[in-house]
Protein backbone atom coordinates (compact mmCIF):
# COMPACT_ATOMS: atom_id res chain seq x y z
CA UNK A 1 0.00 0.00 0.00
CA UNK A 2 1.11 3.57 -0.66
CA UNK A 3 2.16 5.80 2.23
CA UNK A 4 0.69 9.13 1.15
CA UNK A 5 -2.27 10.17 -0.95
CA UNK A 6 -1.05 13.41 -2.49
CA UNK A 7 -2.34 12.98 -6.01
CA UNK A 8 -4.77 10.76 -7.85
CA UNK A 9 -1.71 9.83 -9.91
CA UNK A 10 -0.34 8.02 -6.81
CA UNK A 11 -2.98 5.36 -7.44
CA UNK A 12 -2.73 2.56 -9.96
CA UNK A 13 -5.90 0.74 -11.03
CA UNK A 14 -5.37 -2.04 -8.49
CA UNK A 15 -4.91 0.28 -5.49
CA UNK A 16 -7.80 2.51 -6.56
CA UNK A 17 -10.09 -0.51 -6.88
CA UNK A 18 -8.98 -1.74 -3.44
CA UNK A 19 -9.95 1.65 -1.97
CA UNK A 20 -13.38 1.54 -3.66
CA UNK A 21 -13.99 -2.06 -2.51
CA UNK A 22 -12.92 -1.19 1.05
CA UNK A 23 -15.21 1.85 0.95
CA UNK A 24 -18.12 -0.42 0.02
CA UNK A 25 -17.51 -2.44 3.19
CA UNK A 26 -17.16 0.75 5.23
CA UNK A 27 -20.48 1.97 3.81
CA UNK A 28 -22.26 -0.97 5.43
CA UNK A 29 -21.32 0.59 8.77
CA UNK A 30 -23.60 3.59 8.28
CA UNK A 31 -26.64 1.33 8.64
CA UNK A 32 -25.46 -0.06 11.96
CA UNK A 33 -26.42 1.00 15.43
CA UNK A 34 -22.81 1.29 16.61
CA UNK A 35 -21.14 3.33 13.87
CA UNK A 36 -17.65 2.70 15.11
CA UNK A 37 -14.79 0.39 14.25
CA UNK A 38 -11.69 -0.10 16.40
CA UNK A 39 -9.18 -0.22 13.52
CA UNK A 40 -7.34 3.06 14.24
CA UNK A 41 -7.58 3.10 18.03
CA UNK A 42 -4.77 5.15 19.53
CA UNK A 43 -3.79 6.75 16.23
CA UNK A 44 -3.88 10.50 15.77
CA UNK A 45 -5.20 12.19 12.64
CA UNK A 46 -4.65 15.93 12.27
CA UNK A 47 -6.95 17.93 10.04
CA UNK A 48 -4.78 20.82 8.87
CA UNK A 49 -7.07 23.23 7.05
CA UNK A 50 -5.61 26.45 5.69
CA UNK A 51 -8.69 27.06 3.54
CA UNK A 52 -12.33 27.19 4.46
CA UNK A 53 -14.19 23.95 4.00
CA UNK A 54 -17.32 22.45 5.42
CA UNK A 55 -17.96 19.11 3.83
CA UNK A 56 -14.41 17.89 3.35
CA UNK A 57 -13.26 18.69 6.89
CA UNK A 58 -16.39 17.27 8.50
CA UNK A 59 -16.18 14.24 6.24
CA UNK A 60 -12.56 13.51 7.21
CA UNK A 61 -13.38 14.11 10.86
CA UNK A 62 -16.33 11.71 10.77
CA UNK A 63 -14.27 9.12 8.90
CA UNK A 64 -11.39 9.24 11.40
CA UNK A 65 -13.74 9.14 14.39
CA UNK A 66 -15.68 6.16 13.03
CA UNK A 67 -12.38 4.30 12.88
CA UNK A 68 -11.71 5.28 16.53
CA UNK A 69 -8.75 7.56 15.73
CA UNK A 70 -8.12 10.68 17.79
CA UNK A 71 -8.79 13.77 15.71
CA UNK A 72 -7.14 17.15 16.10
CA UNK A 73 -8.67 19.93 14.05
CA UNK A 74 -6.46 22.78 13.06
CA UNK A 75 -7.66 25.75 11.10
CA UNK A 76 -5.44 28.64 10.06
CA UNK A 77 -7.79 31.16 11.63
CA UNK A 78 -7.16 31.48 15.33
CA UNK A 79 -3.81 29.63 15.20
CA UNK A 80 -0.18 30.73 15.11
CA UNK A 81 -0.49 30.93 11.33
CA UNK A 82 -2.09 34.34 11.83
CA UNK A 83 1.10 35.27 13.72
CA UNK A 84 3.11 34.32 10.65
CA UNK A 85 4.16 30.72 11.38
CA UNK A 86 5.30 28.90 8.25
CA UNK A 87 3.89 25.60 7.01
CA UNK A 88 7.19 23.92 7.84
CA UNK A 89 7.19 25.06 11.46
CA UNK A 90 3.57 24.02 11.85
CA UNK A 91 4.46 20.64 10.34
CA UNK A 92 7.32 20.16 12.81
CA UNK A 93 4.97 20.97 15.67
CA UNK A 94 2.52 18.33 14.46
CA UNK A 95 5.40 15.90 14.06
CA UNK A 96 6.46 16.51 17.66
CA UNK A 97 2.91 15.81 18.80
CA UNK A 98 3.00 12.44 17.07
CA UNK A 99 0.50 12.81 14.26
CA UNK A 100 0.11 9.50 12.42
CA UNK A 101 -1.63 11.19 9.52
CA UNK A 102 -2.03 14.77 8.41
CA UNK A 103 -4.99 15.68 6.24
CA UNK A 104 -4.11 18.96 4.58
CA UNK A 105 -6.10 21.55 2.67
CA UNK A 106 -4.06 24.48 1.42
CA UNK A 107 -4.50 27.27 -1.09
CA UNK A 108 -1.03 26.64 -2.52
CA UNK A 109 -0.75 23.88 -5.10
CA UNK A 110 1.87 21.36 -4.02
CA UNK A 111 1.65 22.04 -0.27
CA UNK A 112 0.96 18.34 0.52
CA UNK A 113 4.08 17.32 -1.41
CA UNK A 114 6.21 19.69 0.65
CA UNK A 115 4.56 18.57 3.85
CA UNK A 116 5.31 14.91 3.12
CA UNK A 117 9.03 15.73 3.33
CA UNK A 118 8.69 17.21 6.80
CA UNK A 119 6.46 14.78 8.68
CA UNK A 120 6.94 11.08 9.32
CA UNK A 121 3.25 10.19 9.15
CA UNK A 122 1.03 9.81 6.13
CA UNK A 123 -0.10 12.88 4.24
CA UNK A 124 -3.54 13.02 2.67
CA UNK A 125 -4.28 15.80 0.23
CA UNK A 126 -7.70 17.30 0.96
CA UNK A 127 -7.37 19.88 -1.80
CA UNK A 128 -4.35 21.99 -2.73
CA UNK A 129 -4.94 25.19 -4.66
CA UNK A 130 -6.02 24.50 -8.22
CA UNK A 131 -4.02 21.28 -8.29
CA UNK A 132 -5.69 18.15 -6.88
CA UNK A 133 -8.34 16.73 -4.57
CA UNK A 134 -7.86 12.96 -4.79
CA UNK A 135 -10.41 11.83 -2.17
CA UNK A 136 -13.11 13.78 -4.03
CA UNK A 137 -12.19 11.91 -7.21
CA UNK A 138 -12.37 8.62 -5.30
CA UNK A 139 -15.81 9.38 -3.91
CA UNK A 140 -16.98 10.45 -7.35
CA UNK A 141 -15.69 7.20 -8.84
CA UNK A 142 -17.34 5.29 -6.00
CA UNK A 143 -20.66 7.06 -6.65
CA UNK A 144 -20.48 6.32 -10.39
CA UNK A 145 -19.66 2.69 -9.76
CA UNK A 146 -22.48 2.21 -7.26
CA UNK A 147 -25.05 3.97 -9.51
CA UNK A 148 -23.98 2.58 -12.89
CA UNK A 149 -22.28 -0.65 -11.88
CA UNK A 150 -18.93 -0.09 -13.59
CA UNK A 151 -16.25 2.45 -14.44
CA UNK A 152 -14.53 0.75 -17.35
CA UNK A 153 -15.77 2.27 -20.61
CA UNK A 154 -17.97 4.83 -18.87
CA UNK A 155 -18.34 8.14 -20.70
CA UNK A 156 -17.89 11.04 -18.29
CA UNK A 157 -18.31 14.71 -19.17
CA UNK A 158 -16.70 17.21 -16.79
CA UNK A 159 -18.30 20.57 -17.43
CA UNK A 160 -17.37 24.13 -16.54
CA UNK A 161 -14.45 25.79 -14.81
CA UNK A 162 -11.90 23.01 -15.37
CA UNK A 163 -8.99 25.46 -15.15
CA UNK A 164 -9.48 26.25 -11.46
CA UNK A 165 -10.81 22.84 -10.51
CA UNK A 166 -8.68 20.45 -8.48
CA UNK A 167 -11.70 18.13 -8.53
CA UNK A 168 -11.56 17.94 -12.34
CA UNK A 169 -7.82 17.34 -12.41
CA UNK A 170 -7.95 14.48 -9.90
CA UNK A 171 -11.00 13.01 -11.62
CA UNK A 172 -9.32 12.97 -15.03
CA UNK A 173 -6.29 11.16 -13.59
CA UNK A 174 -8.29 8.64 -11.57
CA UNK A 175 -11.08 7.94 -14.06
CA UNK A 176 -8.70 7.37 -16.96
CA UNK A 177 -6.67 5.00 -14.74
CA UNK A 178 -9.87 3.07 -14.11
CA UNK A 179 -10.77 2.88 -17.81
CA UNK A 180 -13.39 5.63 -18.16
CA UNK A 181 -13.44 8.07 -21.10
CA UNK A 182 -13.42 11.68 -19.98
CA UNK A 183 -14.52 14.69 -22.01
CA UNK A 184 -13.80 18.17 -20.68
CA UNK A 185 -16.42 20.74 -21.64
CA UNK A 186 -16.25 24.48 -21.08
CA UNK A 187 -15.29 27.79 -22.63
CA UNK A 188 -11.78 27.62 -24.17
CA UNK A 189 -10.52 30.08 -21.55
CA UNK A 190 -11.35 27.63 -18.75
CA UNK A 191 -9.88 24.43 -20.24
CA UNK A 192 -6.22 24.00 -19.21
CA UNK A 193 -3.72 22.43 -21.60
CA UNK A 194 -1.89 20.05 -19.28
CA UNK A 195 -4.68 17.61 -18.46
CA UNK A 196 -6.49 17.85 -21.76
CA UNK A 197 -3.90 15.38 -23.12
CA UNK A 198 -5.56 12.63 -21.05
CA UNK A 199 -9.10 13.60 -22.02
CA UNK A 200 -11.11 14.81 -24.95
CA UNK A 201 -12.06 18.45 -25.14
CA UNK A 202 -15.29 19.99 -26.39
CA UNK A 203 -16.66 23.52 -26.27
CA UNK A 204 -20.21 22.43 -27.10
CA UNK A 205 -22.17 21.03 -24.15
CA UNK A 206 -25.28 20.19 -26.18
CA UNK A 207 -23.29 17.90 -28.47
CA UNK A 208 -21.67 16.03 -25.57
CA UNK A 209 -24.78 15.45 -23.39
CA UNK A 210 -26.44 12.67 -25.46
CA UNK A 211 -23.12 10.79 -25.47
CA UNK A 212 -22.54 10.84 -21.69
CA UNK A 213 -23.25 8.39 -18.89
CA UNK A 214 -22.14 10.87 -16.26
CA UNK A 215 -22.29 14.66 -16.37
CA UNK A 216 -20.21 16.29 -13.67
CA UNK A 217 -20.88 19.99 -13.22
CA UNK A 218 -18.14 22.13 -11.66
CA UNK A 219 -18.54 25.25 -9.58
CA UNK A 220 -17.43 28.47 -11.22
CA UNK A 221 -14.70 29.51 -8.80
CA UNK A 222 -15.02 33.26 -8.93
CA UNK A 223 -12.78 33.59 -5.84
CA UNK A 224 -9.82 32.25 -7.84
CA UNK A 225 -10.49 34.32 -10.95
CA UNK A 226 -8.34 37.38 -11.44
CA UNK A 227 -9.23 37.84 -15.11
CA UNK A 228 -12.48 37.79 -16.96
CA UNK A 229 -12.74 34.32 -18.42
CA UNK A 230 -16.24 34.76 -19.86
CA UNK A 231 -18.33 37.83 -20.74
CA UNK A 232 -21.07 37.46 -18.12
CA UNK A 233 -22.55 35.00 -15.67
CA UNK A 234 -25.73 34.99 -17.73
CA UNK A 235 -23.90 34.04 -20.91
CA UNK A 236 -21.92 31.34 -19.12
CA UNK A 237 -25.12 29.89 -17.72
CA UNK A 238 -26.77 29.92 -21.16
CA UNK A 239 -23.96 27.99 -22.80
CA UNK A 240 -22.66 25.74 -20.02
CA UNK A 241 -25.36 25.64 -17.34
CA UNK A 242 -27.29 22.38 -16.88
CA UNK A 243 -31.01 23.15 -17.03
CA UNK A 244 -34.07 20.94 -17.49
CA UNK A 245 -34.12 20.93 -21.34
CA UNK A 246 -30.46 19.90 -21.30
CA UNK A 247 -31.13 17.21 -18.69
CA UNK A 248 -33.66 15.73 -21.13
CA UNK A 249 -30.98 15.43 -23.81
CA UNK A 250 -29.02 13.04 -21.62
CA UNK A 251 -29.53 9.26 -21.91
CA UNK A 252 -32.19 7.77 -19.57
CA UNK A 253 -29.65 6.15 -17.24
CA UNK A 254 -27.22 9.07 -17.09
CA UNK A 255 -26.51 10.77 -13.75
CA UNK A 256 -25.70 14.35 -12.75
CA UNK A 257 -22.92 15.03 -10.27
CA UNK A 258 -21.59 18.13 -8.55
CA UNK A 259 -18.77 18.29 -5.98
CA UNK A 260 -20.43 21.19 -4.13
CA UNK A 261 -20.83 23.87 -3.04
CA UNK A 262 -23.26 24.64 -5.87
CA UNK A 263 -24.12 27.97 -7.43
CA UNK A 264 -27.77 27.16 -8.06
CA UNK A 265 -28.96 28.91 -11.20
CA UNK A 266 -25.41 29.44 -12.46
CA UNK A 267 -23.86 26.12 -13.52
CA UNK A 268 -26.82 24.00 -12.42
CA UNK A 269 -30.56 24.70 -12.31
CA UNK A 270 -32.26 24.01 -8.95
CA UNK A 271 -34.71 21.54 -10.59
CA UNK A 272 -31.74 19.55 -11.93
CA UNK A 273 -29.83 19.62 -8.64
CA UNK A 274 -32.88 18.23 -6.80
CA UNK A 275 -33.90 15.67 -9.44
CA UNK A 276 -33.61 11.94 -8.72
CA UNK A 277 -30.86 11.70 -11.32
CA UNK A 278 -28.65 13.99 -9.30
CA UNK A 279 -26.24 12.21 -6.93
CA UNK A 280 -25.17 15.32 -5.04
CA UNK A 281 -26.38 14.24 -1.59
CA UNK A 282 -25.19 10.68 -2.19
CA UNK A 283 -21.72 12.02 -2.97
CA UNK A 284 -21.50 13.55 0.49
CA UNK A 285 -22.53 10.30 2.20
CA UNK A 286 -20.10 8.29 0.06
CA UNK A 287 -17.34 10.75 0.98
CA UNK A 288 -17.24 9.47 4.56
CA UNK A 289 -16.99 5.81 3.46
CA UNK A 290 -14.25 6.56 0.93
CA UNK A 291 -12.22 8.59 3.43
CA UNK A 292 -12.58 5.80 6.00
CA UNK A 293 -11.18 3.41 3.40
CA UNK A 294 -8.26 5.74 2.64
CA UNK A 295 -7.39 6.29 6.31
CA UNK A 296 -7.67 2.58 7.08
CA UNK A 297 -5.51 1.53 4.14
CA UNK A 298 -2.86 4.18 4.87
CA UNK A 299 -2.76 3.74 8.65
CA UNK A 300 -4.29 0.37 9.48
CA UNK A 301 -1.27 -1.83 8.84
CA UNK A 302 2.39 -1.79 9.70
CA UNK B 1 4.24 -17.82 14.38
CA UNK B 2 6.71 -19.56 12.10
CA UNK B 3 5.17 -20.83 8.90
CA UNK B 4 6.48 -24.08 7.39
CA UNK B 5 8.29 -23.64 4.10
CA UNK B 6 6.28 -23.99 0.91
CA UNK B 7 8.10 -27.18 -0.04
CA UNK B 8 7.66 -28.74 3.41
CA UNK B 9 6.19 -32.25 3.41
CA UNK B 10 2.44 -32.41 3.89
CA UNK B 11 -0.19 -34.98 4.76
CA UNK B 12 -3.85 -35.05 3.82
CA UNK B 13 -6.01 -35.43 6.92
CA UNK B 14 -9.45 -35.17 5.34
CA UNK B 15 -10.43 -35.19 1.69
CA UNK B 16 -13.60 -34.96 -0.40
CA UNK B 17 -16.37 -37.10 1.07
CA UNK B 18 -14.64 -37.35 4.48
CA UNK B 19 -14.99 -33.62 4.84
CA UNK B 20 -18.69 -33.78 3.85
CA UNK B 21 -19.29 -36.43 6.53
CA UNK B 22 -17.67 -34.20 9.13
CA UNK B 23 -19.93 -31.31 8.08
CA UNK B 24 -22.95 -33.63 8.30
CA UNK B 25 -21.98 -34.62 11.82
CA UNK B 26 -21.61 -30.99 12.95
CA UNK B 27 -25.05 -30.27 11.46
CA UNK B 28 -26.54 -33.14 13.46
CA UNK B 29 -24.81 -31.95 16.62
CA UNK B 30 -26.16 -28.44 16.13
CA UNK B 31 -29.69 -29.82 15.71
CA UNK B 32 -29.27 -31.92 18.82
CA UNK B 33 -27.72 -29.30 21.05
CA UNK B 34 -30.08 -26.51 20.00
CA UNK B 35 -33.24 -28.66 19.99
CA UNK B 36 -33.94 -28.26 16.29
CA UNK B 37 -31.93 -25.14 15.44
CA UNK B 38 -34.82 -22.72 15.86
CA UNK B 39 -33.91 -19.13 16.73
CA UNK B 40 -30.43 -19.78 15.41
CA UNK B 41 -28.22 -17.83 12.99
CA UNK B 42 -25.02 -19.13 11.41
CA UNK B 43 -22.29 -16.52 10.87
CA UNK B 44 -19.28 -17.60 8.84
CA UNK B 45 -15.90 -15.93 9.34
CA UNK B 46 -14.33 -15.11 5.93
CA UNK B 47 -12.84 -16.59 3.92
CA UNK B 48 -13.58 -20.29 4.40
CA UNK B 49 -15.96 -20.04 7.33
CA UNK B 50 -18.58 -18.53 5.02
CA UNK B 51 -19.00 -21.48 2.60
CA UNK B 52 -18.86 -23.84 5.59
CA UNK B 53 -21.71 -21.93 7.27
CA UNK B 54 -23.77 -22.21 4.05
CA UNK B 55 -23.09 -25.95 3.87
CA UNK B 56 -24.14 -26.45 7.48
CA UNK B 57 -27.37 -24.56 6.83
CA UNK B 58 -28.04 -26.68 3.73
CA UNK B 59 -27.44 -29.93 5.65
CA UNK B 60 -29.64 -28.80 8.56
CA UNK B 61 -32.36 -28.01 6.03
CA UNK B 62 -31.91 -31.42 4.37
CA UNK B 63 -32.11 -33.28 7.70
CA UNK B 64 -35.01 -31.51 9.39
CA UNK B 65 -36.38 -28.93 6.93
CA UNK B 66 -35.41 -25.99 9.14
CA UNK B 67 -34.25 -22.81 7.38
CA UNK B 68 -31.34 -21.39 9.37
CA UNK B 69 -30.36 -17.84 8.31
CA UNK B 70 -26.73 -17.49 7.25
CA UNK B 71 -24.49 -14.42 7.27
CA UNK B 72 -20.85 -13.50 7.28
CA UNK B 73 -18.80 -11.64 9.88
CA UNK B 74 -15.53 -10.01 8.85
CA UNK B 75 -13.13 -9.65 11.75
CA UNK B 76 -10.24 -7.83 10.01
CA UNK B 77 -10.81 -4.47 11.71
CA UNK B 78 -11.05 -6.13 15.12
CA UNK B 79 -7.85 -8.19 14.94
CA UNK B 80 -5.22 -7.61 17.61
CA UNK B 81 -2.39 -8.05 15.10
CA UNK B 82 -3.72 -5.48 12.61
CA UNK B 83 -0.74 -3.22 13.14
CA UNK B 84 1.88 -5.95 13.03
CA UNK B 85 1.30 -6.77 9.37
CA UNK B 86 0.75 -4.91 6.11
CA UNK B 87 -2.75 -3.52 5.62
CA UNK B 88 -5.24 -6.26 4.88
CA UNK B 89 -8.17 -6.09 2.50
CA UNK B 90 -11.55 -6.35 4.17
CA UNK B 91 -13.95 -9.27 3.88
CA UNK B 92 -17.72 -9.02 3.75
CA UNK B 93 -19.94 -8.55 6.77
CA UNK B 94 -23.54 -9.41 5.96
CA UNK B 95 -26.15 -10.10 8.56
CA UNK B 96 -29.31 -12.02 7.62
CA UNK B 97 -32.39 -9.75 7.26
CA UNK B 98 -33.66 -10.78 10.70
CA UNK B 99 -30.47 -9.54 12.36
CA UNK B 100 -28.96 -11.26 15.40
CA UNK B 101 -30.67 -9.57 18.36
CA UNK B 102 -32.10 -12.11 20.79
CA UNK B 103 -31.02 -15.06 18.64
CA UNK B 104 -28.47 -17.82 19.14
CA UNK B 105 -25.47 -17.03 16.95
CA UNK B 106 -23.20 -19.86 15.89
CA UNK B 107 -19.86 -18.61 14.60
CA UNK B 108 -18.38 -20.86 11.92
CA UNK B 109 -14.66 -20.98 11.11
CA UNK B 110 -12.35 -23.43 9.41
CA UNK B 111 -9.52 -23.79 11.95
CA UNK B 112 -9.44 -23.05 15.68
CA UNK B 113 -5.87 -22.29 16.73
CA UNK B 114 -4.81 -19.47 19.07
CA UNK B 115 -8.40 -18.35 19.67
CA UNK B 116 -7.56 -14.77 18.69
CA UNK B 117 -9.81 -14.77 15.63
CA UNK B 118 -12.70 -15.87 17.81
CA UNK B 119 -12.00 -13.11 20.31
CA UNK B 120 -12.00 -10.62 17.42
CA UNK B 121 -15.28 -12.12 16.18
CA UNK B 122 -16.85 -11.70 19.63
CA UNK B 123 -15.77 -8.04 19.65
CA UNK B 124 -17.18 -7.51 16.16
CA UNK B 125 -20.42 -9.20 17.17
CA UNK B 126 -21.04 -6.87 20.10
CA UNK B 127 -20.98 -3.86 17.73
CA UNK B 128 -23.62 -5.51 15.54
CA UNK B 129 -26.22 -6.45 18.11
CA UNK B 130 -26.97 -8.52 21.17
CA UNK B 131 -27.43 -12.24 20.52
CA UNK B 132 -29.03 -14.30 23.30
CA UNK B 133 -26.01 -16.61 23.17
CA UNK B 134 -22.96 -17.28 21.03
CA UNK B 135 -21.55 -20.67 20.10
CA UNK B 136 -18.60 -21.71 17.98
CA UNK B 137 -18.37 -24.40 15.30
CA UNK B 138 -15.03 -25.25 13.68
CA UNK B 139 -14.03 -27.81 11.11
CA UNK B 140 -10.63 -28.40 12.72
CA UNK B 141 -9.32 -27.80 16.23
CA UNK B 142 -5.53 -27.89 16.13
CA UNK B 143 -4.88 -26.89 19.75
CA UNK B 144 -2.35 -24.30 21.07
CA UNK B 145 -4.92 -21.90 22.49
CA UNK B 146 -3.58 -18.55 23.71
CA UNK B 147 -6.92 -17.37 25.12
CA UNK B 148 -9.59 -19.05 27.25
CA UNK B 149 -11.77 -20.02 24.29
CA UNK B 150 -13.26 -23.38 23.28
CA UNK B 151 -15.47 -24.62 20.49
CA UNK B 152 -19.00 -26.03 20.97
CA UNK B 153 -18.82 -28.12 17.79
CA UNK B 154 -15.57 -29.57 16.48
CA UNK B 155 -15.34 -31.47 13.19
CA UNK B 156 -11.96 -32.99 13.87
CA UNK B 157 -9.31 -32.60 16.54
CA UNK B 158 -5.85 -32.63 14.97
CA UNK B 159 -2.91 -32.72 17.37
CA UNK B 160 -0.22 -30.50 15.87
CA UNK B 161 3.19 -29.07 16.62
CA UNK B 162 3.59 -25.30 16.55
CA UNK B 163 5.95 -25.68 13.59
CA UNK B 164 3.18 -27.27 11.54
CA UNK B 165 0.28 -25.56 9.85
CA UNK B 166 -3.19 -26.73 8.92
CA UNK B 167 -4.64 -25.73 5.56
CA UNK B 168 -8.33 -26.15 4.87
CA UNK B 169 -9.48 -26.04 1.25
CA UNK B 170 -13.15 -25.91 0.28
CA UNK B 171 -14.62 -26.36 -3.19
CA UNK B 172 -16.32 -22.93 -3.22
CA UNK B 173 -12.99 -21.13 -2.72
CA UNK B 174 -10.21 -23.51 -3.65
CA UNK B 175 -11.86 -25.92 -6.11
CA UNK B 176 -11.60 -29.00 -3.87
CA UNK B 177 -12.41 -30.17 -0.34
CA UNK B 178 -9.31 -31.00 1.67
CA UNK B 179 -7.67 -30.61 5.07
CA UNK B 180 -3.91 -30.80 4.93
CA UNK B 181 -1.25 -30.82 7.64
CA UNK B 182 1.92 -29.14 6.41
CA UNK B 183 5.44 -29.40 7.78
CA UNK B 184 6.80 -31.14 10.84
CA UNK B 185 6.97 -34.65 9.29
CA UNK B 186 10.47 -36.02 9.14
Amino acid sequence: MIKHLRSAADLDAETATLILDTAAEMAALSGREVKKLPALRGRTVVNLFYEDSTRTRISFEAAAKRLSADVINFSAKGSSVSKGESLKDTALTLQAMGADAVVIRHSASGAPHRLANWVEGSVVNAGDGTHEHPTQALLDAYTMRSRLGRLDGLRVAIVGDVLHSRVARSNVLLLTTLGAHVTLVGPPTLIPRDISAKAQVSYDLDAVLPESDVVMMLRVQTERMQDSYFPSAREYSRRYGLDVPRLQKMPEHAIVMHPGPMNRGMEIAPEVADSPRSTIVEQVANGVSVRMAVLYLLLGGK
Amino acid sequence: MAQPRADAPSKIILAGSDLSRVVDRIAHQILEKTSGATGTVLLGIPTRGVPLAHRLAARIHAFEGVEVPVGSLDITLYRDDLRLKATRALGKTELPPGGIDGLRVILVDDVLFSGRSVRAALDALKDLGRPSSVQLAVLVDRGHRQLPIRADYVGKNIPTALSESVKVAVTEVDGADEVRLIGGLA
